[in-house]
């Protein structure tokens, strides 16, 4: 395990790296601060891939079962997924957003227990993975939404107050912002969404039950709703821009609550503890 | 050989001095020709726009030819020197090369990083060029002062943000809407400045224009401009929904546009973002309106203030760009200083000299029974071999001086005849960036 635990925090270095990138090129004008950051980011990806499978290989299950594999997870799906939109929007100011949230999460995932688990025979199941799997991408594809709505507030409080700083120039348009929200809630609510049936079936093949009521639960239905008005609200009363943004927001904030705040405050079938018996 | 400055600018003269100094563009040949005959300058150049005058010139004694120069520009506009002296500025050496980098790169100008410098210096360096007063130095001095303002222009951003209003609208605009070309404009109104806007947005890809007007032939005329639709003025608002972009200067005296009006508006367009730019005084629209959610409401004054923080925002990318001229400036400064074709002359002849000694020496050596006379008249015909071999590379390198073969024929020379380099310090000549292909 001391190799996996290795990678693991090279990568952790280098996104931290390239978190200081962002950050300068975001406080200062040097553009090639950011660009660099880009390219180092891109190198921690490669890295985190590497370390993922390095740790699949050695456990022969994904890495989601402990809570240091799944934050490590969740970083890992929250770059890939910036990634992705840095192609499609060449959006450099996001990742200065996107970096620092997935060095939280790995910084996290270093204080827990990186041992792998001792697998609860509950979970030994096809559609743990999955479940989790989606889950992950989903909660990543709405932090993008809710880094754009960052950026949309800031942008938007700029243009109305017509008091402009060094930001307004880096920040891209409300428009493309606008559009980066509704792209995430398209693409996230429904891999949302089948991240909660897939859980649901396992759930009834583990514990003979589709929905038990338990926290974490019933905090991801809450947040399910939130992005379901949102989506209907989009798409039919043609809610957008600012109000889009707020709701984005929130129901990130709702996901980080779901994913540590039942974890650390609550107990339920969800919490890490009754995963791994200890 | 230096170079030496001397001319005007905004910053040093009134423009009723400027207009009196300035050259007409079309007539460049007269002057030109008179600069050249001033007997220090051996290459000249005149810089004439509306916001500087610039003398240019190659010479050997600096200090002669900016007096000369001085007078030359006092004599040819027929104003006595004394009136005109205290807003020349002269510059000679590295303080001239300096000054005509950041003249190129916009650095000097009035509206900091605008481009149209860079052309009128292009358009004199022409004029020069066709009357052959620019040679060798000043060829490459202008070359590399267009590339020193193209890295400028590609690595700074000094040139990046608008700093007219009706740019700014439609900077603004892309900042709301990305993309400006699938977008409609409505004109109300029919303001010079509304015009002006409507022109930028419609040269920057705006798809769609409708005009209206309380004399509606007169929105009709407007429309037919922009290959728009003429909307009756009293219902304007209706179409308002078909709108993104609303320009309107009326000289209505209350507000045409409230937020009553423009919530529903808003609400019809299913919150899609609407850019209100109102020109008139006093205004057209009600400044609650920027209230409302995805309306951006921007007056006379508000575009102002974002031409002001573009500017700002401008100088902060000055520094940059002074930083880099400065790094040209050593490098061009060096080529002029490895330049010269004299002591490459002298060199070459010296080398000659010491063969020549070399081996009269051996041969004496070895025919020890010459008469004196024999050894004269064999020193004499080793002399004229070298001078006869050294005759037309001197010529040559001589006439090099005035084109831009010049520097080539130093290198060869210097390198086929391995002499050292003139300057104090040995280091090669580098080659210099290509005078820029663009434009």
């Amino acid at each position: 395990m001391t190799v996996n635990i290795l990678l693991f925090k090279i990568t952790l270095l280098i996104y931290f790296v390239a978190t200081i990138f962002y950050l300068i090129g975001v406080i200062s004008r040097k553009e090639r601060f950011r660009q660099n950051a880009v390219y180092l980011l891109i190198c921690g990806f490669i890295m985190h891939c590497i370390t993922l499978a390095v740790r699949w290989f050695a456990t022969g299950a994904i890495p989601v079962a402990s809570l240091h594999e799944s934050l490590s997870f969740f970083a890992w799906a929250l770059v890939g997924i910036y990634l992705i939109f840095y192609l499609r929007y060449r959006t450099v100011m996001l990742g200065a957003f996107i970096t620092p949230l997935a060095l939280v999460l790995m910084i996290i995932g270093t204080t827990t227990s990186a041992q792998a688990p001792a697998l609860n025979p509950m979970l030994d199941s096809w559609w743990f993975p999955v479940h989790v799997t989606l889950a992950f991408l989903g909660h990543a594809i709405f932090a993008i939404a809710a880094a754009a709505g960052i950026m949309y507030l800031l942008q938007e409080r700029m243009l109305k107050s017509k008091k402009f700083s060094g930001l307004f120039y880096r920040l891209p348009s409300l428009d493309t912002l606008d559009s980066m929200n509704y792209k995430c809630l398209t693409f996230g609510f429904p891999l949302m969404t089948m991240g909660i049936i897939s859980g649901a079936i396992w759930a009834n093949s583990a514990w003979g039950g589709y929905w038990r009521w338990d926290p974490k639960e019933t905090w991801a239905l809450i947040s399910w709703f939130l992005y379901a008005a949102l989506l209907h609200g989009r798409l039919t009363v043609g809610w957008r821009g600012r109000r889009a943004a707020i709701f984005a927001i929130i129901g990130f904030g709702f996901l980080l609550f779901t994913f540590f705040g039942v974890n650390l405050f609550l107990s339920g079938e969800h919490s890490f503890r009754n995963f791994t018996g200890q | 050989m230096h170079i030496v400055i001397v001319g005007l600018s905004h910053k040093t003269a009134p423009v009723e001095i400027r207009e009196r100094l300035a050259f007409a563009p079309t007539a460049m040949q007269r002057p030109l020709r008179k600069l050249l005959e001033l007997p220090p300058v051996a290459e000249g150049l005149i810089v004439s726009t509306c916001n500087r005058v610039e003398l240019c010139a190659a010479t050997k004694e600096p200090d002669l030819a900016m007096a000369a120069m001085r007078r030359f520009l006092a004599e040819y506009h027929e104003i006595s020197p004394g009136e005109i002296d205290d807003h020349l500025y002269d510059y000679q050496g590295e303080a001239a090369i300096r000054h005509l980098f950041r003249v190129a790169s916009s650095l000097d100008s009035m509206v900091l990083g605008e481009p149209q410098i860079l052309g009128q210096i292009k358009t004199a360096y022409g004029y020069a060029a066709e009357f052959k007063t620019a040679g060798l130095i000043l060829n490459r001095f202008l070359h590399k002062a267009f590339s020193v303002a193209k890295r400028v222009r590609t690595e700074t951003a000094i040139a990046s943000n608008a700093v007219s209003v009706s740019f700014a609208a439609v900077e603004l605009a892309r900042k709301i809407f990305d993309r400006i070309d699938n977008k409609a404009v409505m004109i109300i109104g029919a303001g010079e400045m509304c015009e002006l806007a409507a022109k930028h947005f419609v040269t920057n890809g705006v798809s769609k224009v409708l005009v209206t007007n309380r004399t509606f032939e007169r929105a009709e005329k407007l429309a037919a401009e922009f290959h728009g639709k003429a909307v009756p003025f009293e219902y304007f608002v209706d179409h308002l929904v078909e709108a993104d972009i609303v320009l309107t200067s009326t000289g209505a005296p209350n507000f045409i546009l409230g937020q009553r009006q423009m919530e529903e508006v808003l609400k019809r367009r299913k919150n899609r973002p609407m850019f209100l730019i109102d020109i008139a005084v006093p205004r057209d629209i009600d400044p609650k309106v920027n209230n409302l959610d995805n309306a951006y409401l921007y007056d006379v004054d508000d575009l102002q203030g974002v031409v002001q923080a573009n500017l700002k925002e401008r100088k902060k990318e000055a520094s940059k760009a002074e930083a880099i001229v400065e790094q040209e400036i050593g490098q061009f400064h060096q080529w002029l200083a490895n330049l010269e074709v004299k002591p490459t002359i002298i060199a070459l002849r010296r080398k000659f000299e010491e063969i020549r000694q070399q081996e009269l020496d051996k041969t004496f050596g070895n025919l020890k029974d010459l008469s004196s006379k024999d050894r004269k008249s064999i020193e004499a015909m080793a002399n004229a071999i070298i001078n006869k071999i050294l005759h037309q590379p001197t010529t040559v390198l001589k006439q090099s001086q005035n084109d831009a073969s010049g520097n080539d024929h130093v290198d060869a020379v210097r390198t086929l005849f391995d002499l050292p380099a003139p300057a104090d310090d040995d280091k090669e000549i580098k080659p210099l960036g290509d005078p820029d292909q663009e434009e």
